[in-house]
Order: C-alpha cells, then structure tokens, then sequence
C-alpha cells in the first residue's frame, strides 16, 4: 500500500467513525488511547499484520504460552472484518430481503415489496462489525498474552524489526500483511473518482445509477446486493461469462439470475474510459467493436488485489518478493529467510479468508513446531455469495481432464430436491466429480441457494478421505437440500449395478419369492 | 400436466408421415434460395438475409431431394453450381462489407448481393456446416456431366482455401468468429458442442490444417456427466448433439474421449435425446404441454421477452434464445424440429413424439407443413394453443429433411465416409474403429 492508499484508508478509518457502532468498532480494532508496549527479550513469533492470518497466528501462539508480538499499522481484522467479508455479507442478507419480499407472491404472501432504508442497512454493518471485531479486538488480545502494536513494519535484519523507533527481535516471523486493491487501468476513472470493492461500504447514500466493472465473485456480490437494495446497476464484464473461473453452467445460471433481478448486464465488453460531469459519470464500453456509452451516479472498479510488501524492509532480512505475486514461500510456506515465514494475502492463490486461517495454521506448525504440513495438501473450498450461491472444492473437471485423469461428474438439479421445491429455491444443481471408475471425489460444484453451507460436507469428505459411495449411506435429514449431496452418491451407486449384477440380483429375488 | 391421450389409429402411416414432414422441409429450400446466389434465406420472414449455414445444409438438402425425387438430379447440380460459383467468384477480403475472408464466411449475407448483412462475425461453426454441405454435394454428383465435375472442381478450391488455422488466433483452439471493425472475438468452443464437424473439418485439411493437438485441447473441455440416470457428454439445447451429426456417421467410430468412456457420440446423442424426455416428464416448471410424447428444448425463437404472473407462478418468457435443460433457459417454447432431427438416434421415442405433438398441437405445423417452434402455454390474446413461431427458420428445416433421410438410408452419412478430408481429419481427432 503506497502512501496515498494509505491515507485513504486513514481517512475511511476517519469517516466511519461517525455514530455509536462505528466508535465501538474502532475501539475495539485501532483504541485511539493505544500504547504500544516496550518490547523485551525475544519473541518466539512476530506476526506482521492484524488481519486474520496474522490474528489466528498470534492467538495460536499465545495460547499455547508462547511470547508473541501483532504489528499493525491500520485497524485489527483486517480486510474481511472492515472491508471485506463482513460488511459484503451484512450487506448481503439485507439485499436477499428485497428480493424475498418482492419474490413474496411466488409463496402466497402479498408482501407489497418494500424498499431498503439504506441508511438502516449500513448501521446494521457497523453494528454487525462492531460485535465481531470483539474476537478480533486489542483488549482480547492483550489479555491473552499478546503484545499489540500499531505502526509501521519494517525488518531491519534476520531476526530483528522496527515498529515506529521500537526494535523487536523474533525468533520466528510471519508476515500477514494482507493485499489492497489494484488501481483499475481505465483511463479517466481516477480523475471521475471510483469506489473500489473496500470502499463501496463507506457509502452513506445509496446511489441511484451506479455501474459495476467486473464480473467476478466481488463483482457479481456487490451488483446483485446492490440492485436488490434499489440502485440500478449495470455490469461490465470482460469475459464472455461471469466468474470465468467456474464451469459454464454455473455461470449461466448467475446470469440468469442477474437478469432476472433486472441488472443491465454487459458481457464480453471492455470500459475504455470514464468522464465525470457535475455528480455523473459515463462509462465508455467496446464489445466486439462497437461502442456504447451508460451514465451513473457512482463506479465501482476493481482489477484485483495486490500484495502489501511496500515498507516491510523485506531485503534487509532477504526475503524474496515480486510486487504482483508477493511473498515467496515454499510448500511449508517458509520464505528466503527460514526464520520468516509467510500466511494470507501476501502469498498468491491464497486470497480467502479461510485460505488466510488455513495458511495461517500451517505457517505456525511449521515455524514452531517441527511442523511439515503443505500448502498443497489443502483441500479449499470457496463460494461467491451471490444468489443464488456459487461454492466450489477441489479440482474443475477441466483441470483434471488436463492431467490425464478420466472423471465422471454426477449432476442433480435442484429443481429435482423436494426441500429446494418446496423453498422455491430450485435454480441450481449439485455437480460431484469422481474419478471415474472408483469413487474417489476429486471435486465439486454447488450452485444453490445456500451453496456456501453445503459444501462443507463435501469438503469433509475429500479431506476424510471418505469415498463418494459412503456419502450414498449418510442418512441425511428429509427435507433438505443438502439432501442432493446424497442423491448424487445415490446414482453413482446406481451406476455400480452393472448389467451381469443386476442378472444375479433379478435371479436371486426371483429364487426368494 | 395431464396431456391427451395420443388418437390409437394413426390417419397416415409412419413412412408417409415422414415422407410429408420431409418433403415439406425440403420446400423451404426450394422457396427461400435465391436463383442468382444460390443463398439460403435464414428465415422465411420478408427480407431475412441469407444464412451461410443454411445454405451449406440446403446443399445437402438438395441431394436428398434429388434421391427422393423431389427435384431432379439435373436441377439439383444446377442449385447446387449456382452456389459454389457464387462463393468461388464473391469477394474474399477484410472489406467490412466483403463475402469473407481467409475462404471463410461471415455469418449472415445479403440475398441478392451476397456482401456481409448484419454486421455479423465471420463464423467458424456456420463456415463449418457450409463447407459439410459443399463436401457432401461434391461427393454426391460424382458423375461425367459437365456440371458435375464444375461441381467438384469448385468444392475442392473452396476447401483449400479455407484458412481454418487462422482462425485460431494463435491460441490453442479454434474461435468463434472474427470481425473487420474488432478482431477475434472474445470466445473459443470450450465445452462439447457442434463444432466437431468445424474440427473434422479443419484437421482434414491439405493446406491450412488445424494441428491435431487443438481437437485435444478442445475434448479436455468436455464434461461427462451423470444425469437423470444417463451417462452422456452433456450440452443443453438438444441441437448440438444434432448438427455433427447431420453429415457424420459416428455409429462405432470413437475419439479418445469417447474411448475411454466406452461410447460414442451416435449412442451420446440417443442419450441426449432420452434425457430430453425425461426431463419434459419431470416438467420441472410446470409449463403446459411437456410429456414423454411432448419435448424438445433447443436455440430458437421464442415467444419474447414477457415477465408474467399467473397465480403464484413467474412466468418469464424469451425471445430467441439457447434454451437448454435442465438448468434453463427453459421458457416453455418446443421445437418439434429438433425431436425429428433426432430421428436416427431413437426412433422408438421420436417418432410417437412427432405424431403425438403433430395431433395435439397441429398449429405447429405452418400452411406448407413445416414444423415451427410452439409454446402451448403462452396463451397471449387468446389464442387457442398459445405462441407459435411466426417464421421458419432454414437450419430448423434442413436437419428435418437430412435427419429422417439418414434415418432411412444414411445416405448423406454414406457419402462423407467416403470423404477423403473428412475421414483425414476424424482420423487426426483421434477417432477409430467402425467405418473407419
């Protein structure tokens, strides 16, 4: 984060600030009484950035009695608690009222629709914030045993760091210090002035027009949310689908979905440039060579993340680092330097939170504790919290196919699952991947409306170990819609009653009758 | 949905049920093709511009026709010649208005001048289906007549000098399509889908072949999928497991995808066909109409863009669009075109299907007896049966005629087994065994 990106995030700091969950909030992860405390002897761990990873690391350690220190130079909780999974899914949830009261008919109920109180909705964020960031909160972690420090980071040497004129000696160190959002390459937008997937939530007034650039899970989330809560929105999209990464089908149904809320959608088109006049901005878009122009009230733009290695003093403790890719770890996730190792956001392909806590753990074990755990023995799941959801574990069938590996993938609509009938919540599927001819789950896809849930059973699984036919005998409670787990098992069972078993089963119950 | 109790004794016999539906497709082409281009009209609506893909089926249309003796033979090679000359003679440039370029085709021409209509993209998949029928009517009139050998000669050069390998872009697949004003377009054939035909096609090439690992690198998109019980090579709207398959014999012919899954794409596609079926008995949105005689969910037109209520139900209706099961869109709209076209593959549940619905839904049948799009349960102003496609539409009409000849006499799958760039680049996918 460059020192401009720095002072917005102070002055965001500064501008939540108002009203009485926003001050809890903020006197729970920056105290603005703070003191450092006067560091002494040496840490058996340094965790650079209160994020998740950098909170789970120095909670684990604390808790096992280790003396440990949590540097942060902005607010505890990191991107997920501030700006990132909670405010999105707060928001979220209020979203998916609009859209069930205006659905209300479909179920009988003549609701009348309603629209958001969007001032109501984002006082429900920061009080959700405020109670959660409690977990994250610097008085919880003083009392159990860690030594918090807001400021600045920056290695001086192998074992050793400075926090704002403080030096701090580490017999280990994790760098957690997380990701900011990368600066669209649009021309013109920074000049109109854009909101980014961070600062969308800073948002007092709901605008009336605002355009979404990008198509991905962030992209997709805030559309949807905030159409539902009455903007209208219209998503550009590069790709010819939304969430490229995920296989055609889920995609489609998303766009469905999207279409059916009533967002203009732009798939396959490019934004060029953006102009401001007085409070309006226009977007200019190319698809396919032909141009067209929309004009909102707010942007929101985002290309992505970067890795926050700026003013760690990364080479005077030799740590390798790439300013796109970020921290280089091994399969242990130990950097250059074997004393430093590193978690979350500031390594690639580990943008979750979930992958934060994971990578976290792993980083730990290993720098503390004799540890060999890999970071490529991770099952991880993921999910896009649109609606409906889109989750997903382990290898896309496309991927195995790449790898010579023959696969199978068992499909069940939900509109064919009584509970998702009976919910009205019938667009989706689930889609298990097997490697063909045992039945080893190698992957899976859930699109449904509480996608995000169901997938852990499937994760489970995969990382038991548990084969896909036991999945066909765990009794699951009727009605579900976790029950198409089980149906999907139930016809690879099914595929097992080969033509010759199914002679001696024909045979055999005509013997017993 | 109950649906009525299909009349016990049929007024016509099978065979002249489809000979009816066969002729009556075939007059399309024989309506809707201008004399001076020999262009296919996309659709039958006043002013559509020409399809090239309808008028590379219209080709083939044209054998069955003089087989049948719907037309003479002489008359066929003379449709036929007019096209090929027009193509051979047309403009091939990166004009924005030209007929192609690279010895493909765009999309949409004019009818009279045959200069690119619409604005469209050249298209790989529609060059595809035009150069099947060219190689199909050229393995046909194999005869010493002038017009014949004029025939040959003209598919041949047309064929060497379709550039397919440009059309890859330099990436690892063939594109979609390319425009003068913009480039490539933004999509490649990820996932099963009709272009194993435009693959055949390309790697079957003496001048500018596709390279064999780009069919491989397509296949390791394809999914294969347990659904409602069917193990298939899965793809939504029912015509993509169609369109191949109107000039490809793949009875025992298998690629290495299909090897290994110990099928092949002839017994996928009568899954595809029974998994329609089921899921118009599970009719899992209530739409009026769908049965196991009653199916067949596919692109097209539609009855347009409508939310309605009724009751307690959403009923969201599209204008044309890629229908597809079973996760959508699935607006209610039927193209009865598209069961017949999977005549060959399971005939045991095609052919009731076609009667069935011809009985109960006749306005699905226009005044020449050509099938069209339906949507029983659009019952906008009144109308009795609900929504019915205002036009045909020439690549609904041709897999009609095509489908039901291949059925009785595979004769166009015959004549392109014999195909010597066609049985070349199936060979370079990978496929073997059977004809083969």
């Amino acid at each position: 984060m460059n020192a401009s990106e720095q002072g917005a995030a102070s002055a965001r700091i500064a501008l939540r600030a108002a009203g009485p969950f926003a001050t809890r909030l903020d006197a729970n992860v920056r105290p603005r009484a703070w003191r450092n405390p006067a560091p002494s002897g040496r840490y058996n761990l340094v965790a650079i950035g209160g994020g998740t990873a950098g909170l789970i690391g120095a909670s684990i350690v604390a808790t096992l009695g280790g003396k440990v220190a949590l540097i942060e130079r902005e607010a505890l909780g990191g991107d997920c608690l501030n700006t990132g999974c909670v405010p999105s899914k707060a928001i979220i949830r209020s979203s998916r009222i609009c859209a069930e009261l205006r659905d209300s008919y479909l179920l009988g109920v003549e609701s009348g629709g309603r629209h958001a109180d969007f001032a109501a909705v984002m006082e429900r964020v920061r009080r959700i914030q405020a109670r959660i960031s409690q977990k994250d909160s610097a008085d919880r972690l003083q009392s159990l045993g860690v030594d918090v420090y807001f400021g600045n980071a920056r290695f001086t040497g192998k074992d050793s760091l400075d926090v704002d004129g403080r030096c701090l000696r580490f017999r280990r160190a994790l760098i957690a210090s997380g990701s900011h959002p990368v600066i669209p390459s649009i021309e013109g937008l920074v000049a109109a002035g854009y909101l980014n997937n961070e600062t969308v939530f800073d948002l007092m007034h709901l605008p009336r027009r605002l355009l979404v650039v990008g198509g991905g899970p962030l992209g997709c989330e805030l559309a949807q949310a905030f159409h539902r809560l009455g903007s209208h929105v219209t998503i550009v999209q590069r790709e010819p689908q939304f969430l490229p990464q995920e296989e055609r089908d889920a995609a489609q149904i998303l766009s469905e979905a999207l279409a059916r809320d009533g967002l203009t959608i732009h798939l396959n088109t490019q934004v060029v440039k953006v102009t401001r006049a007085g409070d309006e901005r226009t977007a200019h878009m190319v698809c396919a060579g032909k141009e067209s122009t929309v004009t909102v009230d707010e942007v929101v733009a985002g290309a992505g993340r970067a890795p926050n290695v700026d003013g760690l003093g990364l080479e005077a403790a030799n740590v390798d680092y790439d300013d796109e890719r970020g921290v280089a770890v091994d399969d242990f996730l130990r950097t250059s330097n074997p004393r430093i190792y590193a978690a979350g956001d500031i390594i690639e392909d580990s943008r979750y939170t979930h992958m934060s806590e994971a990578t976290a753990r792993i980083a730990v074990q290993n720098a503390l504790f004799f540890g060999r755990k890999r970071l490529s023995s991770l099952t991880v799941p993921w999910c896009t919290y649109t609606d409906p959801e889109i989750a997903h574990v382990g290898m896309y069938t496309r991927d195995a196919r790449k790898r010579g590996i023959p696969v199978k993938t068992f499909s069940i609509p939900m509109n064919n699952v009584d509970r998702a009938i009976a919910d009205g919540e019938e667009d989706g599927f689930v889609k298990v991947t097997i490697k063909d001819g045992t039945d080893r789950i190698l992957g899976a896809t859930i699109v449904a409306r509480h996608a995000g849930e169901m997938i852990n059973e499937i994760t489970l699984a995969m990382v038991a170990g548990v084969g896909f036919k036991t999945l066909s005998n765990v009794i699951h409670t009727y009605p579900t819609q976790a029950e198409a787990i089980r149906h999907a098992a139930d016809a690879y069972q099914r595929t097992r009653l080969t033509p010759l078993l199914k002679r001696v089963t024909t045979r055999w119950l005509a013997w017993n009758r | 949905m109950s649906s009525p109790v299909r009349p016990e004794v049929p007024a016509i016999s099978d065979e002249a049920f489809l000979d009816a539906l066969q002729q009556a497709s075939f007059g399309y082409f024989l309506r809707h093709a201008n004399p001076d281009t020999g262009l296919v009209a996309d659709t039958s609506a006043p002013g559509s511009p020409a399809s090239i893909a309808a008028a590379g089926m219209g080709l083939g249309v044209y054998v069955v026709g003089a087989e049948r003796n719907f037309i003479t033979r002489a008359d066929a090679a003379h449709r036929t010649l007019t096209l090929l000359r027009f193509l051979a003679e047309s403009e091939q440039s990166d004009a924005a208005n030209a007929t192609g370029v690279h010895g493909l085709y765009y999309h949409f021409l004019e009818m009279d001048s045959g200069r690119r209509a619409w604005g469209s993209e050249l298209s790989t998949i529609d060059t595809a289906l035009l150069f099947a029928g060219i190689l199909a009517a050229a393995a046909y009139f194999a005869g010493d007549a002038s017009a014949e050998q004029e025939i040959r000669t003209l598919a041949d050069t047309l064929y060497r000098r379709a550039d397919w390998r440009w059309a890859m872009d330099g990436s690892a697949m063939v594109k979609h399509g390319w425009k003068p004003e913009f480039g490539f377009l933004n999509y490649g054939w990820e996932g099963y889908s009709e272009a194993i035909i435009l693959y055949a096609l390309g790697l079957g090439s003496p001048t500018h072949p596709l390279p064999p690992p780009s069919y491989r690198e397509w296949n390791a998109t394809f999914q294969w999928e347990n659904l409602y019980g069917w193990d298939l090579l899965y793809s939504g709207p029912l015509f993509i497991h169609q369109f191949s398959h109107l000039w490809l014999d793949f009875r025992g012919i298998r690629d290495e995808f299909m090897r290994e899954k110990r099928c092949d794409y002839f017994e996928n596609s009568r899954r595809a066909s029974y998994v329609q079926q089921h899921y118009a008995v599970l009719n899992p949105k209530q739409w009026t109409g769908y049965s196991r005689h009653c199916w067949g969910i596919s692109a097209g037109e539609g009855p347009g863009f409508v939310t309605r209520r009724e009751g307690s139900l959403e009923r969201r209706y599209f204008d044309y669009t890629a229908r597809a099961l079973p996760y959508g869109p699935d607006d209610g709209t039927l193209a009865p075109w598209v069961v017949a076209a999977s005549l060959p593959f399971a005939p045991e549940i095609v052919l009731p299907s076609l009667r069935y619905m011809s009985d109960v839904y006749p306005q699905m049948s226009d005044e020449q007896n050509r099938l069209r799009s339906f949507n029983p349960s659009v019952a906008a102003d009144g109308v009795a049966g609900g929504w019915v496609a205002e036009h045909s539409v020439g690549i609904e009409q041709a897999p009609i005629v095509l489908m039901i000849e291949n059925h009785r006499s595979s004769l166009i799958w015959r004549l392109l087994r014999r195909c010597g760039p066609l049985v070349r680049g199936l060979g370079h996918a990978g496929f073997r065994g059977g004809w083969l």
